[in-house]
Order: C-alpha cells, then sequence, then structure tokens
C-alpha cells in the first residue's frame, strides 16, 4: 500500500502531514462559516421574505435595504471581497491570515447567497398558508416559525445543501490568498511547484466532501418531505 | 351577530383603483347559514376576507356582537380571530403536518393540556368523520377528506363564526353534496353562524338560510333563499337560478321553432310557478274539470328549498280563449304566477 502511494503520489507523501492538517482547517472553515452564515443567513432571509409587500410585517424600507445589500454583496466576487475586508477583518477578529482570518470574509461572501436561497424557499410556501393561520389569530411570530419554517425544512435543507458546496469552494478560494486549507495547500504545492499528484488528490477529497454533504442533503430532504 | 355596515374595499395599483367591495351593508344573525353567491370576479371573496380582517376594508365598519373589528388593536383582533373559523378553495392544509397536527395546530397556546389537546382533536376528528386519517399527512388525502380536515381545525377553537370561501368550489359534485351535510350538521349540532361565499347557485339551495347576490362589488339583491328562488329581481339572480333549472331550455325550444313547442290553433305556452302549500296536481285536473281547459306539461322542475316545495311547470294549454283567460285568473288568485310565453 505504501509502495504504491510512494509510486503514485511521492509528493503528497512527502508532505502528508500538512496535507492532513489542511483537510482539517478546510473542515473548520467549512463548518464554522457555515454555521454563522445559516444563522445570519435565515434570519435576515426571513426577514426580508415577511417584509415584503403584503406579507405579514410588510415593511418597504426594511425589505429594500436587506434587498440592495444581498445584490451588491453578492456581485462583488470573493477575492476581491476577501482583499477588501482585510481591514474590517482585522478589526473583528484581529487577524487576516489563516483559518481564523479567513471565516468571517467566508460569512461575508457565503451569507448573502444563503439569504437569496432562504428568500425562494420560504416564498415558495403557499401565501394560502399564511392566511390560514392568520385567520386562526396565530402571531406573525408563529407564522414566521410555525408555518413559513416549519413548512419548508425540505426546501431549506437544499437550500443548505446547495450553499454548503458553494461554501466549500469559496474557502479554497480564500485559501489562495492566505487563509490556509485545502485551497492555499494546492496553490503551494500543486500549482507553484506543479506537484500534480498533490493537486489531484485534494480533488478526490473535494469530490468526496461534496458528496458527503449531497447526501446528507438529499436524506434530510427525503425525511422531511411529505 | 355579524354587522356589515357600507364596507368598501378599494385595491390600488399602478395607479388602477379597482373598487372590490362598495358600500355593503348586511347583518348576519346568529346560527344562520347566509350565502354569498357571484361571479368570479364579484369581490365576494374579498367581502369575506373583510368579516375577519384579512382584507382590511377601505372604510366601513364590522361589527361582530357590537363590536368593531377595525378598531382593535392587532393582538386584540388575533383574539377575536380564533372565534372565527375559516376554510378555503385550496384547503389551506400544512403539508409537513399529519392530520392530526393540522387539527391540533391552532390549539397551541391555549392553555390546554396534552391530553386535553389529543381529546379535542379526536373529537373534531370524529366530528368529521375522519378519524382513521388521524396520522396521515394532507397528501395522502382526497379533496372531499382534505376538506374535512380543514373544517376540524377552523372548528378546533369553538368559533362561534365558519367563514367558508369557495370551500366545496375544488370538489366533485358527490363530495361538495357530502362537505355540504356535514356543514348543516355543524350549523345545527353547534350553532354556529355559517356563512359561505360560493358561485353555485346548488350550493345556496342546499344549505342557505338567506343569499346575498353580488355583482360587481355591490350587493345587488339580499333574501331568504325560498323568496330568491320563488320571485328573483335581478337579472343576475335569474340567470344563476337558471343554472339550476332546466327551465331556461323552453327558451331555446322556441328559438330553435321545435316541434315540441309548435303551437295549434287556440292553443298558448304558459310557465306556472307555484310554491308552498300549491301542488300542481290537483290544480291541473281542476281547471281541466272546471273551465274545460286541458294543461299538457312539457316541462316540470320541483324544488325542494328548506323543506318547501318549489315548482315551475311550463305547460300547453288548449280549450276556448275565454275559458283560458279564467284559468289565467284563477291561477292569479290562489298564488300561481302565470307567464304567458306565447300565444298561438
Amino acid at each position: 500500500m505504501l509502495d504504491l502511494l510512494a509510486r503514485y503520489t511521492p509528493n503528497l507523501l512527502d508532505y502528508s502531514d500538512e496535507f492532513i492538517k489542511s483537510i482539517g482547517e478546510t473542515l473548520q472553515m467549512l463548518l464554522f462559516s457555515g454555521i454563522y452564515s445559516f444563522i445570519v443567513g435565515l434570519f435576515i432571509g426571513t426577514l426580508l421574505v415577511v417584509t415584503r409587500k403584503g406579507n405579514i410585517l410588510e415593511n418597504t424600507f426594511i425589505h429594500q435595504v436587506i434587498d440592495k445589500l444581498v445584490n451588491l454583496f453578492r456581485s462583488i466576487p470573493f477575492v476581491i471581497l476577501i482583499t477588501a475586508l482585510i481591514p474590517l477583518t482585522k478589526i473583528i477578529v484581529g487577524t487576516f491570515i489563516g483559518v481564523k482570518g479567513a471565516i468571517f470574509p467566508l460569512v461575508v461572501g457565503c451569507t448573502p447567497f444563503f439569504i437569496r436561497q432562504v428568500d425562494m424557499a420560504l416564498s415558495d410556501i403557499d401565501y394560502g398558508l399564511i392566511e390560514a393561520a392568520q385567520s386562526m389569530g396565530i402571531s406573525p411570530i408563529g407564522i414566521i416559525f410555525r408555518v413559513y419554517l416549519k413548512e419548508s425544512i425540505p426546501a431549506l435543507a437544499r437550500s443548505v445543501t446547495i450553499t454548503s458546496i458553494s461554501l466549500l469552494g469559496l474557502t479554497a478560494m480564500g485559501g489562495a490568498v492566505g487563509g490556509g486549507g485545502l485551497g492555499s495547500f494546492v496553490v503551494r504545492y500543486g500549482h507553484n511547484r506543479f506537484y500534480q499528484d498533490i493537486t489531484y488528490v485534494s480533488v478526490i477529497v473535494i469530490l468526496i466532501l461534496v458528496s458527503i454533504m449531497q447526501c446528507i442533503g438529499n436524506f434530510i430532504i427525503k425525511k422531511t418531505s411529505h | 351577530m355579524i354587522q356589515l355596515i357600507d364596507v368598501s374595499k378599494t385595491f390600488t395599483s399602478d395607479n388602477i383603483t379597482i373598487d372590490a367591495v362598495k358600500d355593503v351593508n348586511f347583518n348576519i344573525e346568529k346560527s344562520e347559514i347566509f350565502g354569498v353567491i357571484g361571479y368570479s370576479g364579484a369581490g365576494k371573496s374579498t367581502l369575506v376576507r373583510c368579516i375577519n380582517l384579512l382584507e382590511r376594508p377601505s372604510k366601513g365598519q364590522v361589527l361582530i356582537d357590537g363590536v368593531d373589528l377595525i378598531q382593535l388593536k392587532e393582538k386584540d383582533l388575533r383574539v377575536y380571530r380564533q372565534k372565527i373559523g375559516m376554510i378555503f378553495q385550496q384547503f389551506n392544509l400544512l403539508a409537513s403536518r399529519t392530520v392530526f397536527e393540522n387539527v391540533a395546530f391552532p390549539l397551541r397556546y391555549q392553555g390546554l393540556g396534552k391530553k386535553q389537546i389529543e381529546e379535542k382533536v379526536m373529537y373534531l376528528l370524529e366530528l368529521v368523520g375522519i378519524t382513521d386519517k388521524a396520522d396521515a399527512y394532507p397528501s395522502k388525502l382526497s379533496g372531499g377528506q382534505k376538506q374535512r380536515v380543514a373544517i376540524a381545525r377552523a372548528l378546533a377553537n369553538d368559533p362561534g363564526i365558519l367563514l367558508c370561501d369557495e370551500a366545496t368550489s375544488a370538489l366533485d359534485p358527490q363530495t361538495t353534496q357530502s362537505i355540504l351535510k356535514l356543514l348543516k350538521e355543524v350549523n345545527k349540532k353547534l350553532g354556529i353562524t355559517i356563512i359561505i361565499i360560493t358561485h353555485e347557485m346548488s350550493v345556496i339551495k342546499e344549505i342557505c338560510n338567506r343569499v346575498a347576490v353580488m355583482e360587481n362589488g355591490c350587493i345587488v339583491e339580499l333574501n331568504d333563499v325560498i323568496s330568491i328562488f320563488s320571485n328573483p329581481q335581478a337579472q343576475i339572480t335569474k340567470d344563476f337560478i337558471n343554472t339550476t333549472s332546466n327551465l331556461s331550455h323552453i327558451d331555446e325550444l322556441i328559438k330553435e321553432k321545435s316541434s315540441i313547442v309548435n303551437l295549434e290553433n287556440g292553443q298558448s305556452l304558459c310557465r306556472l310557478d307555484f310554491y308552498g302549500s300549491n301542488t300542481a296536481d290537483p290544480i291541473i285536473s281542476y281547471i281541466s274539470r272546471k273551465f274545460n281547459v286541458t294543461a299538457s306539461i312539457i316541462f316540470g322542475n320541483v324544488e325542494v328549498i328548506s323543506e318547501t316545495v318549489l315548482g315551475s311547470l311550463v305547460v300547453i294549454l288548449s280549450g276556448l280563449m275565454e275559458n283560458q283567460q279564467q284559468v289565467l285568473e284563477y291561477l292569479n288568485d290562489n298564488n300561481i304566477r302565470v307567464e304567458v310565453i306565447k300565444n298561438a
């Protein structure tokens, strides 16, 4: 086995410690920025939906502000965004390099995407259900939790899956500009030193990660759809 | 009691204003089944939504037992809304919850224990006859079953009023009948006031005590169902009634010059409308004996509405002209409306 690895992936073997560490960093970035983006995105996305004209907490001002901000952040390419955020990142987390410095820009880059996904998922709920809940005298908060969020769990699971996969892409990009993780590992060795085996094995690892996320997502969707 | 006073609702979009509901006034008594009929776009759905303020009227008052809902704060309004159940054309069941959970849905925050909720839900499911589906998800139910669940859910908070917004319009005729029967039972058993929005006269005929006919946002006619059917005033009301009987065919037959309505000399084609205690048979045999005028029946339509017989006959009278005249007078005196459609 070791012979086989030595033959096909000689460079990877030399840097195996760093490789394992990079996978760990990628997972760390994915997990933490994912959780933050989920919480912030779900909150703001829901706010975006319920403040829309004609909805339960109609508020044109809040809706427009969120809508425009989401569009603004979504239109900035992530590599540029991460650079532009350096001063802010420094203030908030104290450093702009490494895993720690990557999480904040990742959240900023990922959340607007997730907000749009939440927007789509919640807007798909038949407004008749909201009217029915209103006719029962359920409060707006009750409607948000017991109708909007509860009824769109399958759609939200799909959104989280899509967002996580795109977030994995962002972590690699973040890695390329000093963030660590598989992205920076591949740039340093696969790209700069042209150790192709490192590139390919990293690709395989990322494929596996994506497949796992997709499988978990599909499982949840299947379990929650009736 | 529900009182609507000068209720209007105006929608504005892109500088175009639409008067969906215009100056509507009516009272609905407790335990009454009140129908609102109109073509789509007449404003009847908007009107019923004005009763629980899902649509806020642009002006007017909505009084429930004397309390103007429009003046209430959001929070107090929600308490009132719990006492006004509502069912919809598209059922609006929560797909992620079972039948049981759907019915239990409005019961949260009512201070009931788990056991009490369970008892209440099972009671309601039994009332609507669907206990065996308690653990099924709505996607597994037929339209009629879904509407039964929706009715159970709407009754969960013991409302005094039930609003039905085209509740049978998505159902086939048999299922419609069974749902209407259920609503009637609920009305009798619980004394709940029911307001039914529909575009089908047969629904009104089946279940309502009184009916309002709506056109272009206005109520053009409002009366008890017997009066509406026996003596409709507005053209639209007549059109609606024609949809439930085959008497309107006579006009087509005359237009087509069908042999059925060919008259010989000394014959006349008449329509007789009678209701209540008058029944057709003795009258027709009586006029033939007394006035020597025979009446041959071409069309007949007899309805039983709220246990009152309501009938119409199209007949050809033959006999001497003066005798026929006497017959017409005799019928008029006996509260039978006569319309001479065609003379030979």
